[in-house]
């Protein structure tokens, strides 16, 4: 038995370089400092986007993209097929924790400056994954074909049917018509499952590979800091954070499955208090309340250019952030950082606690 | 030279000619659109001030007829004694509002200019309501075709501002028959519309909205409105309520009613005053109206305590059944295909209600038989449903003590590192 072993190793070292891989890792280390606790969220989205992989494999086995059958396949996975309601519940409530975490890893990133030379692709990559991981989250919210998503599919399209020049055709290309239809939902289906976990994984693979060959950065002002192995003690301590959000998981899905909610009926009123999901509520609570005309422009669409700008420079601050780059505070940064943090989570708030706001 | 002078002398005369008759006839296209009839009226106080004011709105003035149509006279006067001229007519008198309204509503020739659809028999129905036959009497306090329609802002029975529109139908009606003092003399209650305000049907027409649900006249007539004879009330209510009436002309009732002389619906539904009606009223019931007929005790009493018996029953099993599956549903199970099989099971119990006016109890036994195996089908859905969350609550607690067990084992084995010489240089 052990000659097939080493055989086996032999065979596997001669082709991979096992060796090489494992040297590496065993010399990679992790510094630890009063901050670090911070480095976990981004093990805790690789984590989470694994099981959405997972579980979106195993909802394929019986979802339905048409207008027919899509409602009626996703009921069917909730009430017939054997532990569908746990695959789907665990696929919609970690898709929106991963939203979350994602931003979570991001804001958290932005503080320590973690964008600061040689990382600057690393934000980069970052920030194209949440951009990624949004529209995720948009074309599979539509994918149920029921009432709740179908009306915020059409709030959320009409949105960006604003952005000057391009918005009619983008608008148009996205829904397959001038309407959210059966078209939109099979152009959903196709983002959602083959264009965007391909973009993802190429992305993802290059954050990563970055993240492993730069290493974690350092929070500016900490020179010297412990450092501890990579494998096994910063990989251990980051399943033990994947164990926790898997129970958290399991109970919520437990108590609360994933709801199905009546079937899209095009032809039906938009019901009240429409939203779209809450990682998109600050946008839409903000064009709610933005004045029809700032000056002479178009409220409406000044939002949506503002937000555009706002993500733009969000992408770009490890090139606009010079003082961070030469290794100094630089607090306007991070008061800049404070702010866009308030500000979407009083518009989110104020999405849910003042319903009516802006109407 | 001759000729061409001539011809150049008729051109110039004949445009004189045309000059002189454009400027004659002048006036009178100003004096076409006046109306010295209105210019007067609205001058004078609020009495003779509003049939002006109202006709603005009227739907004979949306036709292009003028206030000289009915009244006579010319507006195009604006001297008070040339514009009442021969031809001025006044306001007719009260007896003679019907003959003055149908000169024009009981012409077909007349009414075909305007709107060909329009009946014009509503006279010669008038003539034969109860209103008809008191005026005709020399009564006239009958009811004329001003006191329903109104008289100078009349407007069309399909715009909701109408009077006669089915929701201001009864307003319109009670302002005669729920006027103790008018009602006096003719020894009619004046309870009606207040009865009917707490009816079915009221509720249908007030808070739905429904246009289809029946006002006064949809049981007593428009033009022709009289009370529905006993004999004829079944025939009345037969109009929406088809298969209740048929399985009544089944029933044994029917012959019985038939004999004594009773009226059908009536007799248990009441008439202004339709409630919805509820198994209470059923034998047995808190307002049990079988005892209005049959003492408690006798044959036909138990024939109808049993159909109550089977359909309460049955609404037990369903309210169970509901329960169930509303207990299931806040486990979070998905339970809507059981949700819809139990709506179904309802339709058995819709028609065995409906049923009861045929008294045969096996056909009701029938239909809240298959109603009853449908419910059997959700409990059995309603009961897999709980043991299903059973199962999941089980499986969470086993698999969230692996979970911590595997957590703790991880934490051990960090701290065992931590601790580590290695780990403290």
């Amino acid at each position: 038995m052990a000659g097939l072993g080493e055989k086996t190793k032999a065979y596997l070292e001669s082709r991979f370089e096992i060796s090489a891989i494992r040297e590496f890792a065993g010399k990679k280390k992790v510094p630890e400092h009063k901050r670090s606790f911070w480095y976990f969220f981004g093990g805790i989205c690789l984590f989470l986007f694994i099981i959405q992989v997972l579980t979106g494999i195993l909802l394929l086995l019986y979802y339905t993209p048409s207008v027919d059958a899509a409602h009626e396949s996703i009921q069917f996975i909730m009430s017939q097929v054997k532990f569908g309601w746990l695959i789907r519940s665990v696929h919609s409530w970690t898709a929106n924790i991963l939203v979350g975490v994602i931003f979570i890893h991001m804001f958290s990133s932005f503080f320590l400056k973690a964008y600061r030379p040689p990382r600057e692709l690393t934000w980069i990559s970052g920030f194209l994954l949440l951009v990624l991981f949004l529209a995720f989250g948009f074309s599979g919210y539509l994918l149920p074909w029921n009432e709740l998503s179908f009306f915020a599919t059409r709030v959320g399209t009409d949105i960006a049917g604003v952005i000057p020049v391009v918005g009619k055709a983008l608008k148009t290309f996205i829904l397959g018509g001038p309407e959210v239809s059966g078209a939109t939902l099979t152009r959903f289906f196709w983002l959602h499952v083959a264009v965007l976990p391909a973009f993802s994984l190429l992305i993802m693979g290059i954050h990563i590979i970055l993240v492993q060959t730069l290493g974690m950065s350092k929070p500016i002002g900490i020179g010297e800091a412990k450092e501890i192995s990579f494998f096994p003690d910063f990989i251990l301590k980051d399943s033990l954070g994947w164990l926790i959000i898997l129970a958290v998981v399991g109970a919520v899905c437990v108590f609360l499955p994933w709801e199905v909610g009546p079937k899209a009926d095009p032809f039906a009123s938009t019901p009240l208090g429409i939203k779209p999901e809450w990682y998109f509520t600050f946008m839409f609570t903000t064009l709610k309340l933005v004045p029809a005309h700032i000056f002479t422009i178009e409220g409406e669409l000044l939002a949506v250019m503002g937000f555009m700008l706002g993500g733009l420079l969000l992408m770009l601050v490890p090139f606009l952030d010079r003082r961070a780059a030469r290794e100094k505070r630089s607090p306007v940064f991070t008061a800049f950082g404070l702010a866009v943090l308030v500000y979407i989570i009083v518009m989110t708030g104020l999405t849910y606690l003042a319903p009516d706001i802006g109407k | 030279m001759p000729v061409k002078s001539s011809l150049r002398e008729m051109k110039r005369r004949s445009r004189l000619l045309l000059s002189a008759l454009l400027f004659m006839s002048m006036p009178l296209a100003v004096s076409a659109q006046k109306n010295s009839c209105v210019e007067c009226h609205l001058q004078m106080d609020d009495a003779l001030k509003a049939p002006a004011e109202g006709f603005a709105a009227d739907v004979h003035k949306q036709f292009g007829l003028g206030c000289e149509d009915c009244h006579g006279g010319n507006p195009a006067q604006d001297d008070v004694e040339l514009a009442k001229d021969r031809s001025f007519k006044g306001s007719p008198e009260r007896a003679k509002i019907p003959e003055f309204c149908g000169s024009c509503h009981s012409d077909s020739a007349t009414m075909r200019k305007f709107n060909p659809n329009l009946r014009v028999d509503q006279l010669a129905l008038y003539w034969t309501s109860r209103h008809g036959q008191l005026l005709k009497e020399g009564d006239a306090s009958g009811a004329v075709c001003t006191d329903c329609h109104g008289v100078h802002g009349i407007q069309p029975s399909n715009f909701p501002k109408s009077q006669v529109f089915p929701w201001n139908i009864p307003q319109t009606c009670g302002r005669c028959h729920s006027n103790a003092e008018t009602m006096k003399a003719y020894g009619i209650s004046v309870r009606q519309v207040d009865d009917y305000k707490q009816s079915v049907h009221a509720r249908a027409l007030f808070e739905k909205k429904d246009l289809s649900a029946p006002a006064c006249n949809d049981c007593h007539g428009n033009h022709g409105a009289a009370p529905p004879e006993v004999t004829s009330i079944a025939f009345v209510c037969r109009q929406c309520h088809s298969s209740a009436g048929d399985l009544f002309s089944r029933s044994p009732h029917k012959e019985a009613f038939d004999s004594l002389g009773m009226s059908e619906c009536e007799a248990c539904h009441g008439n202004h005053k339709i409630i919805s009606p509820a198994d209470e009223m059923l034998a047995g019931g808190q307002n049990d109206i079988c005892l209005q007929c049959h003492d408690a005790g006798t044959e036909p009493h138990q024939t109808g305590l049993e159909i109550k018996r089977r359909i309460d029953d049955f609404v037990a099993s369903s309210e169970a059944a509901g329960k169930l599956l509303a207990s299931a549903e806040s486990k979070g199970i998905e339970v809507s295909e059981a949700k819809f099989k139990l709506q179904d099971s309802l339709s058995s119990l819709v028609l065995a209600r409906n049923l009861t006016h045929g008294l045969s109890l096996p056909e009701i036994e029938t239909s809240l038989g298959d109603g009853a195996k449908i419910l059997a089908e959700v409990m059995v859905s309603g009961e897999a449903a709980l043991r299903e969350a059973k199962f999941r609550r089980s499986g969470l607690i086993i698999a969230t003590a692996f979970i911590i067990l595997l957590a703790l084992a991880l934490y051990l084995k960090i701290r065992d590192l931590q601790r580590s010489p290695k780990h403290q240089r």
